[in-house]
């Protein structure tokens, strides 16, 4: 089951334009920040938004909107998963998990419902209504809900995002579980780097209403494309012209790169490799400039120290070499970068 | 916080528009037989006007919601003038005075009206001065307040229980009646309830339209009217029966009303 999709909405102050191909069996996480675009995404997958473009799955045209085709939401056999679950108030669990079976008449409903619950280990929340249930709990229905129907497309949106910290961890373990054993296509959306990483094996970056970026978490993160990309890799992102061993940044400032290449790059340096000094060290990293510290965070035996200057850049140190430094919010420092530990590729 | 001093102007101004509501009230249940209320209520003519107020309205109310919710759903999901005319045009009972409404019922069903001279040559129907012109004129007077508490209700709903719904499946009908309709269900209520209060009280579209026949046009609020003179116990009687209803009501509403204050 594969889904081929090419999405257009257009909005007076935002612009979707996603292409996004998703082969059966494959658990794709459309990753990006609030208001990238994911949601309107699914909802257009799930048929559920005024699109341009086409969408289909396997031979079955979904959309086309060329050829005028469009298929409603209740005709699509496309699952989706609500953010904060949207289990229907007025009716039990079973009733909720049995609803989609009941409206596509398959016979024995109400049984099978009951199997999914036992299948989860909800069976004692059978009778009971939506507003009774934890998050956790709700989240496991409304999955059930969904997968009850046998969709062959299931989109989930921020699945774990309404969830309280303390049970996230757990209820991902089990959404890992059932998407695993689900055969239909899966698509999540998350703004969430973990969740994206634990839960799918592809990720596309969505920014702005337009993919940046795609591959395996591994691909991603070794070669981030945008400053969310490499916030969430937690490396430093440059960008600026290459001219063979430097490359030029954007405010003119130069950083000498190992093997630069020509043209616009991306340049990325590990926070590991930027070392701070409290006086102009003299030695030989290629790249030395001034700043100041801008803000210390402690995290556990490292610290990640953010450095505003010329060329912004976070360094990760031991605590111990802040207290020595005295690197407190505003210092004067300088920091270092050997042109070998640079990698940069073309943007 | 210090409580806001109210200047004696307006506390007495307030006081006086409070009496106007409370004395006739008082009035009614110092002055009300009540040695005889037994004997009022189980009068003949007493208790036909009751039965038929309580038909009428009933039915009047029935009604408002076979073609009341419909007319919300239109309301409040479509968008343009058109609408805006519509909405107008379906609230104009609530300001119209009602016996102008009974005037225009008359013009429209009477024997010589516009529908009504069709109904009565081609099947020798007659509406006015009927059971069912009374229910009409109820419903007339009394559905717009269906319609509005209805539409409203639709439009603070969260569309995402439908979009839901249909996502697992559901087409248009089993959507309505199985998600919108039960999560209408409070608005639905309250709406039905103040609409069949109105249709209960409903005198001036009733008298002009169905005139005032006992048995088949005469509800309450006509009989009590028409008593006053010749047995004003019975009309103070009937009067304290529309008053219980209605405090029944405010009291059985109080979550909706009185939580508000």
């Amino acid at each position: 089951m594969t889904l081929d999709a090419a999405v257009r909405v257009g909005r007076d102050d935002f612009t979707l334009d996603v292409r996004l191909t998703v082969a059966g069996g494959e658990t794709v996480a459309v990753l990006g920040p609030n208001g990238a675009g994911k949601t309107t995404l699914l909802r257009a997958l799930a048929g559920l938004e005024e699109m341009q473009g086409r969408v289909s799955l396997d031979e079955k045209v979904l959309d086309d909107s060329d050829a005028g085709i469009h298929v409603p939401a209740e005709r699509r056999r496309v699952g989706l998963v609500f953010q904060d679950h949207v289990l229907f108030p007025h009716l039990t669990v079973l009733e909720n998990v049995a609803f989609g079976l009941r409206s596509l008449r398959r016979p024995n409903a109400v049984e099978s419902a009951r199997r999914w619950l036992a299948d989860a280990g909800l069976s004692d929340k059978a009778g009971a209504l939506p507003r009774s249930l934890s998050g956790g709990q709700a989240q496991r229905v409304a999955l059930l809900r969904a997968l009850a129907t046998e969709p062959r497309l299931l989109l989930l949106d921020e699945p774990l995002s309404a969830l309280d910290v303390s049970i996230r961890a757990e209820v991902r373990r089990e959404l890992a579980r059932q998407l695993a054993s689900f055969r239909g296509t899966r698509l999540l959306v998350t703004h969430d780097p973990l969740e994206a990483i634990a839960l799918a094996n592809t990720l596309v970056v969505l920014e702005r209403g337009s993919v940046v970026q795609s591959g395996t978490p591994d691909e991603v993160t070794a070669r981030p494309r945008s400053r969310f990309v490499a916030d969430l890799a937690g490396v430093n992102l440059l960008r600026g012209l290459a001219a063979g061993d430097h490359v030029l940044l954007g405010d003119g400032s130069s950083l000498a790169a190992a093997g630069a290449g020509t043209g616009d790059v991306f340049a990325v340096i590990h926070p590991r490799a930027v070392a701070i000094y409290r006086n102009r060290p003299d030695g030989t990293p290629r790249n030395v400039w001034p700043g100041s510290v801008d803000s210390v965070d402690l995290q556990g035996d490292r610290a990640r120290v953010r450095i505003k200057g010329a060329v912004p850049l976070v360094a990760e140190v031991t605590p111990g070499a802040v207290r020595e430094l005295n690197l407190v919010a505003g210092a004067a420092v300088w920091v270092a970068v050997k042109a070998t530990e640079v990698s940069t590729y073309p943007a | 916080m210090r409580r806001a001093r109210v200047p004696a102007p307006i506390g007495l101004l307030a006081g006086l528009g409070l009496l106007l509501f409370l004395l006739p009230l008082a009035g009614l249940v110092v002055r009300a037989p009540w040695g005889q209320t037994a004997t009022a209520l189980g009068d003949q003519s007493t208790a036909v006007a009751l039965g038929l107020s309580v038909f009428c309205s009933l039915t009047a109310t029935a009604i408002a919601l076979v073609l009341g919710i419909p007319l919300a759903v239109i309301l409040a999901r479509t968008r343009g003038p058109l609408r805006n005319v519509l909405r107008a045009l379906t609230t104009l009972p609530m300001v119209l005075p009602p016996v102008v409404g009974g005037v225009a019922l008359l013009l429209a069903f009477g024997r010589r009206g516009l529908v009504g001279s069709i109904l009565n040559q081609a099947f020798g129907v007659q509406i006015p001065f009927t059971t069912a012109a009374a229910v009409m004129a109820e419903t007339f007077v009394a559905m717009p307040f269906l319609v509005i508490a209805v539409e409203a209700g639709i439009r603070s709903l969260d569309h995402r229980y439908e979009e839901a719904a249909r996502s697992l499946g559901a087409g248009y009908w089993t959507v309505f009646v199985r998600v919108t309709l039960p999560l209408l269900r409070p608005a639905i209520f309250s709406g039905a309830v103040l609409c069949w209060a109105r249709a209960l009280g409903e005198f001036g579209a009733t008298i002009t339209f169905a005139g005032n026949f006992p048995g088949r046009t005469q509800t309450v609020p006509i009989a009590v009217y028409l008593a006053l003179e010749s047995r004003p116990e019975a009309a103070i009687t009937l009067s304290l029966v529309l008053l219980a209803v209605s405090i029944a009501i405010l009291v059985g509403m109080r979550d909706r009303w009185l939580g508000a204050l």
